[in-house]
């Protein structure tokens, strides 16, 4: 068909070899190290490394893990453990930063979630026992559920403007979980809750396997079906979406409601791993862990491309900074002004401006653009 | 059929008065592209100027570089006689130069009288003098014959009023230049009276009104000397009274030089019982079109003609629901339907390729084969994602069959060149398998060879059973590809021709007004 079209056309100049035949092999790739040059995961994951040198040139010992009672202790083993509540709300939090949105009501919706499911436990007959936490830890998770639907409900319907239709919740959020604990601070006893923040299963803390189970879940969901693309494609553009049938309502009220149950089950850890909950405090600023998380994985807050596994990265990168402040001997005070300064740091690194500034080579994306002579 | 489009020398008429504003030979580049190429354009008092030329004609990048928005390459700008380079809009306006653009940007919670003295408020200890304020916006107002209360919330006026404020607030600084772009293009015609009178008004006491608009009536009946633009370059520069309609569309239309091969193919036949794919009957939309009747046939092309602003585009959303109609009916295979969004249509198997392929088609950060495979995947629901045999054989047949550069179906779509973007988003359609196809401006700003690509892939569908809506600003292409040729002016649908012995000229004449034939479906 190419031929009988334009027969006036001048012979096609030398095109890269695959041009015409999209089963012959593409044009050679790139070297190993440009690829992992390349790489959008490389920054945030020499951010990480560069922190774990840092924490072992102040203490030795830091990366060592030991066997106790068939358990890995340790401080990376705590850094995975601290990590879930984090990694869990960033999760979420990738999808909505991808559709152009944000959710500042994840720290709310935890307290609610840790809420629930306390004063479940507390007010059921058999306090112990484990099917009553699993009950109370479904209740709380299907409140999340409705929270979810709530903000996605005012962004993607109503049309408010996503931070300040969770800003909504945010703030009446922390009202909502104080009504369900009656303002007290709520104590439970019960094992198979507390297991939830300190248990182990293979040796491993199950906080995190659960935060690690979730990222499988959310892999599957937005890479095996249809709903990452579509997402991005939404978060990228939405009209051009719009106009090729996308139904970006839909879309838009999954991910607010994926956010809430990835907030409820960060609020259930956080509340499980004191045994208590304090509607005041937990899941406090947990938003902006969050939001960061995303940003230093790579996933911009423009919307569009997202990345998981950056996310996962990013928030081992926001906990093991936390490890490192009284670590390394930075007075408390300062804790928060550090925290700032690294973060700082982090995003101009990745900047590619500000790369070119200091003069950081990165080679171009050369694959991608086609050559001249091929635009026929 | 040659000297039609033979392009007289430039005769500048003479009229009394010195320009207020010269510019000469100016040139703007961004990028590779040429912008504008030696253009010159002169305003005299009391005249109202009309800056001509269909899009990407250069005229909003004249006007910008007129009010120091763009900074020009080479020329001059000469402003009572003295060479003057604006690097502020601010600037221009300290020197009388005010512009008023399609889009009221005044402050809708403030009064007008606020508004319109923003930022040169009249001052009395140290705060605002509301009443001096006032009482300044209400003489500016009455010298234009408006009557509008200074001390209303802007908000609360329609916009047509908003835009007389705006139009108020750029006289009030002592304007010896003012510039209207596009002011009349969401007004309905009584408001177009009164911006009228306020331009005679104004004009009548020696200011150079620039008027742009896409309505050749409105540019007879009030613009006295017009520049016509084409392409980034100047045409001429005539008056209005001794230019007929047809002469001017034909120096803002022009012609590609470049001749396409010719597509032999087999025009649809006529269709006296045939039941229509998709109908049309008094579809209208405020503002966008008028009521307009449009009968689609199985295997036909269907060329809509027409400028610019002549409801060309509108006519398209409305069938396809991008825009919602006010009026009318739509049926689809003899079934009425309200088409609330894109999805309703494309569930009826009616597809829509955007004339604003960046802003309304390219997901330029996913890869070729998602930007191809979005409408089908969009249609199937993410729950059903697109089995991975299926979208290796779809990308890999369209990449071939449309002959896509680079043929690598993970290339970042905003990598590829517009014209292998435009291909990309027909195989979006196409992998739909819709009934009807609506094409607005398919080959618009693209190289020669994947135009004629898209049009021999145009002829073929319509062979294949397709009912294809071809729009374009070319004529020539239209009635080389159509069956049947509608042509568009002023937001309406004013002629229907089989495409029998249909020229350029016959089509011109149309769109110009000179030949105000009946409509003559033919079926």
């Amino acid at each position: 068909m190419t031929d009988t079209l334009h027969p006036r056309n001048p012979p096609t100049p030398p095109s890269p070899p695959a041009a015409g035949r999209p089963d012959a092999v593409p044009p050679s790739r790139p070297g190993v190290a440009s690829r992992v040059l390349a790489n959008p995961l490389l920054w945030p994951v020499l951010a990480l490394v560069a922190l774990l040198v840092v924490n072992v040139s102040a203490t030795p010992s830091f990366l060592d893990v030991r066997i106790q009672d068939g358990h890995l202790y340790g401080n990376v083993v705590d850094i995975a453990r601290n990590s879930a509540p984090v990694l869990l709300v960033a999760l979420g939090m990738t999808l909505v930063i991808a559709t152009r949105g944000i959710d500042l009501s994840v720290g709310a919706i935890a307290a609610i979630a840790g809420a629930v499911a306390c004063t479940r436990i507390v007010g059921a007959g058999d306090e112990g026992a484990a099917t009553t936490a699993i009950m109370a830890c479904t209740i709380a998770l299907a409140m999340c559920v409705l929270l979810g639907l709530w903000n996605g409900f005012l962004v993607s319907v109503i049309g408010i403007q996503p931070i300040i239709a969770t800003l909504v919740l945010m703030v009446a959020g922390r009202g909502l979980a104080m009504l369900v604990t009656d303002g007290q601070i709520t104590t439970v006893h019960n094992d198979a809750f507390s297991d939830l923040a300190s248990g182990y299963v293979l040796g491993l803390p199950l906080a995190f396997l659960v935060a690690l189970a979730m990222v499988a879940v959310t892999a599957v969901l937005t890479r095996r079906t249809a709903l990452g693309m579509l997402i991005e494609a939404v978060g990228i553009n939405p009209e051009a979406s719009r106009l090729a049938g996308v139904r970006s309502r839909t879309i838009i009220w999954t991910v607010y409601v994926f956010g809430a149950v990835c907030a409820g089950l960060a609020g259930l850890i956080i509340a499980a791993n004191t045994n208590s909950v304090n509607a005041n405090s937990l899941g406090l600023w947990i938003e902006l862990d969050a939001i960061l998380a995303v940003v230093i994985g790579g996933t911009a807050l423009t919307g569009g491309r997202f990345s998981l596994l950056g996310t996962v990265v990013g928030a081992l990168f926001i906990t093991t900074l936390a490890r490192t402040i009284p670590n390394i001997g930075i007075p408390s005070e300062a804790n928060y002004l550090f925290k700032a300064v690294v973060v700082v740091a982090v995003c101009l690194i990745q900047s590619p401006r500000a790369r070119s500034v200091l003069r950081v080579r990165r080679p171009a994306p050369a694959a991608l653009t086609a050559p001249k002579g091929s635009h026929a | 059929m040659k000297t039609m489009y033979e392009e007289p020398p430039v005769t500048a008429p003479r009229s009394a008065g010195e320009p207020v504003v010269e510019m000469r030979d100016i040139s703007i580049t961004f990028g590779s592209v040429r912008a504008l190429d030696n253009v010159s354009l002169r305003l005299l008092p009391g005249e109202v100027h009309a800056l001509m030329g269909e899009n990407g004609a250069g005229k909003s990048t004249l006007i910008k570089a007129l009010t120091g928005v763009y900074s020009i390459d080479s020329g001059t700008i000469l402003v009572g006689g003295e060479d003057h380079r604006f690097s502020t809009p601010a600037a221009a306006q300290a020197a009388g130069i005010s512009t008023v653009y399609q889009e009221v940007n005044l402050v809708p919670n403030l009064t007008v009288a606020e508004n319109m003295l923003l930022g040169r408020e009249p001052r009395r200890f140290g705060g605002i003098d509301v009443r001096a304020m006032n009482r300044r916006a209400r003489s500016t107002l009455e010298r234009l014959g408006l009557d509008i209360d200074p001390r209303s919330t802007l908000g609360d006026h329609p916009i047509a009023v908003q835009q007389l404020v705006a139009i108020a607030r750029a006289v009030d600084v002592e304007a010896r230049v003012l510039i209207l772009d596009e002011p009349t293009s969401s007004l309905d015609t009584d408001e177009v009276v009164k911006l009228f009178e306020v331009m005679r008004r104004l004009r009548d006491t020696g200011v150079a009104v620039v008027f742009v608009s896409h309505f050749l009536d409105q540019i007879y009946e009030i613009a006295d000397r017009m520049t016509i633009l084409r392409n980034g370059r100047l045409v001429e520069e005539r008056m209005v009274a001794a230019t007929t309609q047809l002469e001017l569309v034909k120096l803002m239309i022009g012609r590609e030089l470049e001749v396409l091969d010719r597509l032999d193919r087999q025009r649809a036949r006529t269709h006296e019982d045939a039941v229509p794919v998709l109908q049309a009957i008094g579809l209208s939309r405020k503002g966008s079109l008028e009521a307009t009747d449009l009968s689609l046939y199985d295997g036909e092309v269907v060329g809509v003609a027409g400028l610019l602003g002549s409801g060309r585009t509108e006519l398209a959303r409305l069938l396809f629901g991008a825009d919602t109609a006010d009026h009318g009916s739509l049926e689809i295979r003899s079934h009425r339907r309200r088409l609330r969004s894109p999805r309703h249509a494309i569930d009826r198997k009616v597809a829509f390729s955007s004339e604003d392929r960046k802003a309304e088609g390219v997901i330029g950060d996913l890869s070729v084969a998602d930007n191809m495979l979005l409408a089908l995947q969009a249609s199937r629901g993410w729950l059903r994602p697109i089995p991975q045999a299926t979208r290796n054989r779809l990308v890999a047949e369209y990449i071939e069959a449309l002959d896509i550069r680079p043929a690598d179906p993970q290339a970042l779509m905003r990598n590829l060149s517009g014209g292998n973007q435009q291909k990309v988003l027909l195989a979006r359609w196409l992998i739909t398998e819709p009934d009807v196809l609506i094409l607005d401006e398919p080959t618009r700003g693209i190289d020669i060879g994947a135009k004629a690509q898209i049009q021999a892939k145009v002829a073929e569908l319509a062979e294949r059973g397709m009912s294809v809506v071809f729009i374009s600003a070319e004529l020539e292409e239209v009635l080389r590809l159509s069956d049947r040729v509608v042509v568009m002016r002023d937001r309406r649908k004013i002629a229907e021709r089989r495409n029998e012995g249909v020229s350029i000229s016959d089509v011109l004449e149309i769109i110009a007004g000179e030949s105000r034939a009946e409509e003559s479906p033919h079926d």
